[in-house]
Parts: structure tokens; C-alpha cells; sequence
């Protein structure tokens, strides 16, 4: 049996703990990876994660299951002498805590009440259930699913367990399988894991985007007109931009981040936040910059579902030249890792 | 496979869907509701686009094989009629959450609850509508947290840009896909209360009444059209009184060679085609 006890300079409020892991222990622990370990006793598969801290602690409490695991935890709150002296700020070890098999979470850094089922366990579930029942908890997360797509906001695996699957996580994976089969054969659409720490999900469309006549008749937002403008900027200029090229592009264009406008209203916010939080772009701090300054890249969701091919097409209508005269660029849309799930 | 049951009440294997049937219903997942006009149009576009046998005048069939594999998710396209101009819709509507709740995921609590009085006093009222006055009263009267009266307008307004109502003139009434929707919900939730039309069997808000007290039928306005269309001396369905009201003329759209178009000048229902409309009250 290892003991195990490992602290975090960082988590300077975290309650640090003596926990016992059985030998089967693996993957390191870092400030912000998960450790991964299998309970001796059930043999589940348990997701560590080492960011928390002692008000997180108390509310997984009450949720606690018997693991073995977790119940070693339980009967050693307080932090040990031996521990107290490694918690210098030169200490670089990591923390290691545990998180159970339940409990609620709208944190969003952590997705640890929710553990995989083992291949056995889905088997037994599922003996226990009907066809209807599965296919009814099917129809659930897909319309789940479509409410948060909606909105754009990316989808997150811990909350379609809490809202939706509930009783029937042990058959969780089954439950998937069948969803991502119900929105290709009837919607043509698919789920894709943008975020594979935390299993984040966006919805994007495997059919190609409509043309002529068909573009038309599906309602457009003002707000992806500005989308396509920022993005044709980063990409023309090799896929990351500063700050202030876009703004100053924006003001030519009447566009001002500053002042309120009357389609897309608070301009900055737009762009920085709600741009950013559907994954169309990323807004990232350049280190070492004073005063503060960001830099914008393509986000996860406009990889998948915007075509740079045709955003080159654009460009070259809007400044009356061949796409091909820019010959990065063009090399870069037409290689394939950028070519989108849609058009493979 | 699941086996579902059409139209006429026969089971029926549910058909894979093509590319041009998955189209179809992207497309009235953006729009939510369609005209019957745009709903053909867009048969077409996409069997054209896919490369799929088009054939004219199958648009309900084409929809009959994508609803029987929509029925697992609780969801349907449906046809209907519009209260405001009487002519026909496609829309994508859900049926599991027959109830408010549908919503809920956009509108606070006491926003749902205003939502709902909202509805009870159109369904109360003789012509269908409710008018912002009523509802402002309201809204002082709510049992979750009350709503000032700028918030009221606010909330107002969302729901008309969200296709729940429509405003005209101060006076609100239930949108076509709200009323197509919440169908099953009105009816539970009213029984009685709500009036139906004697000629369709629909629940009918804005309507005529048959002035006889013993009868008392109502008939929705473009039913009305319809059903007296051509007649001098127009009688009542049931008893054959004199039917006292004015009888309007069948709305037509002007003729429509390219069909987006026209429909998109002429049908006064709110849709979000091109650009969003933007309510704004003074």
C-alpha cells in the first residue's frame, strides 16, 4: 500500500489530506491535470482533481459514497505535522484529493462527480431497463442538447448527467452512443468534445453549409457578419492577431468598441466574451505585455464549422482578387487538417 | 428500429433519413415556423441540393418520413392554419413539454408566470387578445417576484422577438407556432374555458360567435371566410340563424412567381427571415 502525501505549494487554502492509494495508481498529479486512480475495493475508476479546496471538500462530503478511497479521507480532516514543514512556497509537490462518486457541481472548473462506468457495470444497467426507458432518456439529452446549442454555449458532460441522464448514469456511455446516433441519422449533426479535461461539447453540422438559394431561407444574425470580418482579419494575417489590429479594422468599418452600436450593441463584449465563450474565437493574454494586451486566434468552433476555403473566396470578392494570389493562405485553407469535419 | 405509427394509424418502419430530409430539417429548426409557400420552396431547394428525387406536391409525404423518425424525440412538423391571415404554416413543434415549462430555459419564474396570465386573459377575452394595460395590471400581481413596469415591457417585447406573441397596437395575442405548440397545453389547461371552432376543431382565440344564445357556436375568422365564401344570405352551421357578422374576404398573397418574396411582404406573422425585427416601444 503507497502513502501517499503530496501538498501543493499553491493551495494555500486547500485542506491537504493523507490519503492511501492502492498500487494501481496512475498518471501524475500537477496543479491543473487530473490524477487518475482505481478504488481497491470497487475497482472503479475515480478522477482526481487536485484544485480542491476545503469548501469544495464540505460539500462532497455529504455526497460520499463507501469507497474505500474516500472513507480514508474522511477520518483524516485535520492537516498532519509532517505536512505542515513541505508546505514552504518552495514546495512543489502536488495535492492530492479525492472526489467521490456523487454530489452536485456548477463549478466550472471540475468535473469530478462524475466517474465513468466500467463496461460490466453499463451490461448490468442496462439488463435493468427497457428499450423505451433508454430511448425516452435518449430524447431528453438530445433536447437538452438543442437548448444549450441555441444559445451557443458549449455543452458540458457533467451537466447533461446532473439535468438529464440522473438515475441512469451507470448506463451514461450507452445513453451517448445512442444520442450521437439519433443526431447524425436524423439531424446531421454530431457531437464534437471540444474541451477533453472537463468534456465540453459543441454541436456542429456534418452537412455542408447551404448555398444559393438554401442560404436564403435559413435566418441569419447580424452578429456573424462582425464574426466573419474578425476572422478573415486573423486568418489573412497568419492566425493570430493583436488586439488593436481588429479594433482599428472594426473603426474603419464604423465599428467602434468603444461607443455602443446599434446591431451588436456593446461591441467589446461581443467580441471578448460572448464570441469567445461560444468558441468562436480566443481571447488570450500575451505574457509579459505592460499594459495588458490580448491577442485573437480562431476558436475551436469556428475550426470546425467555418471554411477557410470559402472565407478566401470571400476575401477575394471583396477585394477583387484571385483567392489563389495568396499563396499562404491559400496553402493553409486548402491543407488538410483545416479542411472541416463537414467537407471530409 | 422503432416502430411508429402514421398518419392513418398504420405502424410504419421509420425510413433512414437522406441528406435532403436532414436539410429540410435544419432548416425549420433555424426558422421554427414556415408558410406553405416557402415550406414547398424549401422541398424543393433541398432535393435539389442533395440530389434527391423531387417530386411536386409530395411535401407532406416527404415530411410524414421525417416526423416518423422525429417522433422518439417527441418532436413533430406540423401544419396548421395562422388566426391572423388564414393561411397554411409548416412548423417544428415539441410535444413532450406540452406545458410552459418549454420555455423555461430563457424566462425566469415569474416571467413564465406573467407568460401564463398572459394567456389566460386571451383566452378570456371575446376577440383573442389581451391588451398591455391588462397585462401591466398583472404583472402587480404576480405571486413569484413582481415585475416593475419597465420589466414587464421588457419581457413583453422578448416574447414577441422569441415568436410567443404578437403586438399589434397594444394588443397582444398568441403567435401561430405559440398556438400550433401549446395546442395539447391550452387544452388541458382550459378544457371547457377555451373556445373551439365548429368548423375545424381547433382551438380558436380570435373568432366570431354565433349571436343565439342557445347555440353560441364560434367559428374562426378565415374559417369564416372559407365557409360563407360566395354566400348572400350566410347562416349559422348549427341553427340556422342569420349570421350577423361581417364576412371577410379569403386572403390571398399577392401572386407569387418567386415565392420568398412575396411571402415575406405580405404575411403580417413575425418570422425571423433575413434580419431580426426589432419591437421598439416608446
Amino acid at each position: 500500500m503507497l502513502s501517499v502525501v503530496l501538498t501543493c505549494s499553491k493551495l494555500l487554502t486547500a485542506a491537504s489530506f493523507r490519503v492511501e492509494l492502492s498500487g494501481r495508481e496512475r498518471g501524475n498529479c500537477s496543479l491543473f491535470s487530473d490524477c487518475v486512480g482505481e478504488c481497491a475495493l470497487c475497482e472503479r475508476v475515480h478522477v482526481i482533481n487536485t484544485r480542491l479546496n476545503k469548501r469544495e471538500f464540505e460539500k462532497r462530503k455529504k455526497f460520499q459514497n463507501n469507497h474505500w478511497l474516500l472513507k480514508a479521507v474522511m477520518s483524516q480532516r485535520k492537516r498532519p505535522s509532517n505536512v505542515q514543514s513541505s508546505q514552504s512556497k518552495g514546495a512543489r509537490h502536488s495535492e492530492v484529493l479525492l472526489g467521490g462518486g456523487g454530489g452536485d457541481d456548477d463549478d466550472d472548473d471540475e468535473d469530478v462527480t462524475f466517474t465513468q462506468p466500467s463496461t460490466s457495470q453499463v451490461q448490468r444497467g442496462l439488463a435493468r431497463l427497457t428499450p423505451a426507458q433508454v430511448d425516452l432518456k435518449t430524447a431528453e439529452v438530445v433536447q437538452f442538447i438543442f437548448v444549450k446549442d441555441q444559445k451557443k454555449i458549449p455543452i458540458r458532460r457533467a451537466d447533461i448527467v446532473k439535468h438529464v441522464v440522473k438515475d441512469y448514469r451507470n448506463i451514461y456511455p450507452e445513453i451517448m452512443k445512442s444520442v450521437g446516433r439519433t443526431l447524425d441519422t436524423v439531424f446531421g449533426l454530431m457531437l464534437k468534445e471540444v474541451d477533453v479535461k472537463n468534456h465540453v461539447y459543441i454541436l456542429i453540422n456534418k452537412l455542408e453549409p447551404p448555398g444559393g438559394e438554401l442560404l436564403n431561407m435559413t435566418p441569419s444574425n447580424p452578429k456573424i457578419g462582425l464574426l466573419f470580418v474578425i476572422l478573415g482579419i486573423i486568418f489573412m494575417k497568419g492566425g493570430v492577431v493583436k488586439e488593436s489590429m481588429v479594433w482599428n479594422t472594426l473603426k474603419k468599418l464604423r465599428v467602434d468598441p468603444g461607443d455602443r452600436h446599434e446591431d451588436f450593441g456593446d461591441v467589446k463584449k461581443v467580441v471578448t466574451d460572448e464570441f469567445v465563450r461560444q468558441r468562436y474565437l480566443e481571447y488570450v493574454r500575451i505574457p509579459h505585455t505592460e499594459p495588458l494586451e490580448f491577442e485573437f486566434r480562431w476558436g475551436q468552433r469556428a475550426d470546425t464549422e467555418v471554411s477557410k476555403v470559402k472565407l478566401l473566396e470571400f476575401m477575394g470578392q471583396l477585394h477583387d482578387q484571385d483567392p489563389q494570389s495568396w499563396t499562404q493562405q491559400y496553402r493553409d485553407a486548402t491543407s488538410s487538417q483545416t479542411v472541416p469535419v463537414s467537407q471530409r | 428500429m422503432m416502430t411508429n405509427i402514421n398518419v392513418r394509424g398504420w405502424p410504419v418502419m421509420a425510413r433512414p433519413l437522406g441528406e435532403s430530409h436532414k436539410r429540410f430539417l435544419q432548416t425549420m429548426m433555424a426558422n421554427g415556423i414556415v408558410d406553405g409557400d416557402k415550406a414547398r420552396a424549401l422541398h424543393r431547394h433541398c432535393c435539389e441540393t442533395h440530389g434527391a428525387q423531387y417530386t411536386p406536391d409530395k411535401l407532406d409525404e416527404f415530411i410524414e418520413v421525417i416526423n416518423a423518425q422525429l417522433q422518439p424525440m417527441f418532436m413533430q412538423i406540423r401544419k396548421g392554419l395562422s388566426e391572423e391571415d388564414g393561411l397554411q404554416y409548416y412548423a417544428l413543434v415539441n410535444m413532450a413539454e406540452t406545458d410552459v415549462t418549454r420555455m423555461s430555459a430563457d424566462y425566469a419564474d415569474n416571467e413564465l408566470e406573467l407568460f401564463r396570465k398572459t394567456m389566460d386573459l386571451i383566452v378570456d377575452s371575446d376577440n383573442g387578445t389581451a391588451s398591455s394595460t391588462d397585462i401591466l395590471n398583472c404583472a402587480d400581481s404576480l405571486q413569484t417576484k413582481k415585475l416593475k413596469k419597465k420589466e414587464t415591457e421588457h419581457v413583453l417585447n422578448r416574447l414577441v422577438q422569441d415568436k410567443w406573441l404578437i403586438e399589434k397596437q397594444g394588443e397582444y395575442s398568441l403567435s401561430t407556432r405559440c398556438i400550433m405548440e401549446m395546442e395539447p397545453y391550452i387544452r388541458r389547461i382550459y378544457q371547457d374555458q377555451v373556445k373551439v371552432c365548429h368548423i375545424c376543431h381547433n382551438v380558436a382565440l380570435q373568432c366570431q360567435m354565433c349571436e343565439n344564445p342557445t347555440c353560441g357556436i364560434k367559428i374562426h375568422t378565415h374559417c369564416v371566410a372559407r365557409y360563407f365564401k360566395g354566400r348572400t344570405d350566410p347562416r349559422c352551421p348549427s341553427c340556422e340563424d342569420f349570421w350577423p357578422h361581417e364576412i371577410p374576404e379569403v386572403y390571398r398573397p399577392p401572386s407569387s412567381q418567386s415565392q420568398s418574396a412575396a411571402t415575406e411582404k405580405t404575411t403580417p406573422t413575425p418570422r425571423a427571415t433575413g434580419q431580426s425585427r426589432k419591437t421598439r416601444r416608446s
